[in-house]
């Protein structure tokens, strides 16, 4: 019989021990077929954060060096600037890159760093048992705002993503959403934008994913995906932010 | 082909630096060792090399990281309050088992303190400083010659244990100027770099990490560590001694203090003393075996530090009861004069019918 699906050539086979419905298996498939389609696997090193996806070395065969928590945008610049040959992305989620984190993804991204930043929005801190996060939601309920965040309190929700496309470093800022089939494809259209950015050496590019956490969500996964279509999206956008690519042709 | 020219001690480390192969530089400002990034900076491109002033010292001691995950030889700078937001990475560092170089030029604490040279960081230099069971070699260097050669050796000791190392210095250390023999790094067989990250090309992708969630496993890596810092022990303590043979009362002190003990020392000695210096260069492995040999011989110790008191816990440690420690110390970054140390020197001397 004729194999149509397989898993991508540079994940090793190894089941995720993400949570069913969590957002982090569909990105890292995403992020696997295009090490495979652009030919990635022997020139790219990871980043991968302090989070849930901490273990993302147990599922790619490539090069990665595990960062302090909020750290990964210092490390992949060192990484780049030692050896500008390689191609260099962080994987960080919103309480790694927009909390502990903010001032390197910023000063990266601000000195135009040519990295890429894959930055997985789940609204909470997943590994850590469902804190809030700088992301977290008005009214969303927490373990550590459990009467749902107040602005007065916790303040708003963070969007980082919004900060990097006004600094002149950025080249390519976008935030998509896996809420559906459709949008899984134009997360993948985005994160191959910003990796091609980085190998034409333009500038910084930051792909922000608003993804499902059912766990600490306490959803099951179906109304997790409807969270996302229907609280998360209207918090943060989806869209291209920032692409000067566009504006160089304009 | 060496040249003598006459050098400040930031200028020496920074150079010796490049000599010695390191082609990235990371740091932040801050005094007193501000003349290290500004060397880098203009030197660095000159030899093809990376300088780039980080936002912060967590940021710079992560770009580290990085660099030394690509194989390149690295190297930051800072002084106290600095060197104590780089203790997270250097935890992550000693564990990924990671070469990199640090400079630690010690000013006046706690707080944000002062600029004055003190020794205040001994403690934190020599007992980890960040999380976790691990070690990590700390050289104090005693002259600007000395600074220049144990900074290219330390390039050398972190490449050969993969681990990073402490260059402990102070202000006096970094501002004062003297002529120095300015050399090529000497070879050393050092093991290739088979961990480096340069892209999986014709084999499979290697893990640099820390997290190991499982708690046999992570006391085999500590075992692992351990094992590696016991080698340390026995082949890096390294020390001076100063006219210790005769000697009745030595005082021993390490850096910019054994300078100034030295002064004393020699006063002490015209004026018919039998005094001599036990200076430490290694303070992490600190040299047990050969300040043991010394108390063996003397009478007392006279341990004297710009601080109130960090090293003599170590020095106690060596030696246990087999001889009597009195200690002088001047914490806050006050500069005690030799003439203050041969005045506590005569005084033991006397009080202690040596
Ligand atoms: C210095 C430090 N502080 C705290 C932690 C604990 N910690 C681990 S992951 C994490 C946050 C995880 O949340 P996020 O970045 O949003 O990623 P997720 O797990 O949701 O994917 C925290 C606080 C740590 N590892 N290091
Ligand atoms: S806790 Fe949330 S983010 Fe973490 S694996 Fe489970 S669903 Fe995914």
């Amino acid at each position: 019989m004729e194999k149509i699906f397989s898993r991508p050539a540079c994940m090793k086979p190894a089941p995720f021990h993400y949570c069913p419905g969590c957002g982090h298996s569909i990105i890292h498939r995403l992020i696997g077929e295009l090490i495979d389609e652009m030919n990635l696997r022997e020139n790219i090193v990871c980043v991968p954060p302090c989070g849930c996806a901490v273990l993302a070395y147990d599922y790619f065969d490539i090069d990665m060096v595990e960062a302090a928590h909020g750290r990964g945008c210092a490390v992949a610049t060192g990484l780049k600037r030692a050896n500008p040959s390689l191609m260099v992305f962080t994987y960080q989620g919103d309480g790694d890159i927009s909390a502990i984190g903010t001032a390197e993804t910023l000063h990266a991204a601000n000195r135009g760093e040519l990295i890429t930043s894959i930055f997985v929005n789940n609204a909470v801190y997943g590994m850590t048992g469902g804190q809030m996060a700088p992301t977290t939601i008005l009214g969303q309920k927490t373990t550590t705002s459990p009467a749902g965040r107040s602005a007065r309190v916790e303040g708003y929700p963070l969007k980082i993503t919004e900060l990097i496309a006004q600094l002149d470093g950025a080249a390519y800022v976008a935030r998509n959403s896996l809420a559906t089939p459709a949008k899984v494809n134009a997360t993948k259209k985005s994160i191959k934008k910003a990796l091609e950015i980085q190998q034409q050496g333009i500038g910084f590019s930051l792909v922000e994913i608003l993804s499902p956490c059912p766990t600490n969500w306490k959803v099951n996964a179906l109304e997790a995906f409807k969270y996302l279509e229907d609280v998360m999206e209207k918090e943060f956008n989806p869209g291209v932010l920032k692409d000067i690519t566009k504006s160089r042709k304009a | 082909m060496s040249d003598k020219v006459l050098m400040k001690g930031t200028d020496a480390i920074a150079e010796a630096a490049i000599r010695a192969g390191c082609r990235c530089y990371f740091g932040y400002p801050i005094t007193p060792q501000n003349e290290i990034p500004e060397y880098m900076a203009r030197r660095m491109p000159e030899v093809g090399g990376v300088f780039l002033q980080g936002e912060s010292e967590i940021a710079s001691i992560n770009m580290v990281h990085g660099a030394v995950a690509a194989g390149v030889r690295t190297m930051t700078s800072s002084s106290s309050p600095g060197i104590s937001l780089k203790q997270e990475c250097l935890s992550f560092l000693a564990t990924q088992e990671l070469p990199a170089v640090i400079v630690n030029i010690m000013r006046g604490g706690p707080g944000l303190g002062n600029i004055a040279p003190n020794q205040g960081d001994y403690y934190q230099a020599t007992r980890g400083g960040g999380h976790g069971d691990y070690r990590m070699p700390v050289i104090a260097p005693g002259s600007i010659q000395e600074l220049y050669d144990l900074t290219m050796d330390a390039f050398d000791i972190a490449d050969k244990f993969r681990s990073p190392v402490l260059i402990l210095g102070d202000g006096m250390m970094g501002q004062m100027m003297e002529p120095i023999v300015i050399h090529e790094k000497p070879e050393v067989e050092l093991p290739e770099k088979d961990y480096i990250l340069d892209g999986a090309r014709g084999r499979h992708g290697r893990v640099l990490k820390s997290l190991i969630l499982n708690a046999r496993g992570m006391e085999e890596q500590n075992w692992k560590l351990k094992r590696k810092y016991d080698l340390m022990r026995q082949e890096l303590p390294r020390c001076e001694e100063y006219m210790t043979d005769d000697a009745k009362l030595v005082v021993v002190a390490y850096g910019t203090a054994a300078r100034i003990a030295k002064g004393a020392v020699k006063r002490a000695r015209a004026g018919g003393l039998q005094v001599g210096i036990f200076r430490p260069v290694t303070l992490w492995p600190f040299p047990d075996s050969a300040l043991l040999e010394v108390a063996k011989k003397a009478k007392l110790f006279l341990v004297f530090e710009m601080s109130t008191g960090q090293m003599i816990d170590d020095v106690k440690l060596a030696v246990g009861n087999r001889i009597e420690c009195e200690f002088y110390g001047r914490p806050g970054g006050v500069i005690p004069q030799p003439k203050e140390i041969e005045r506590i020197i005569e005084r033991l001397w006397l009080q202690k019918e040596l």
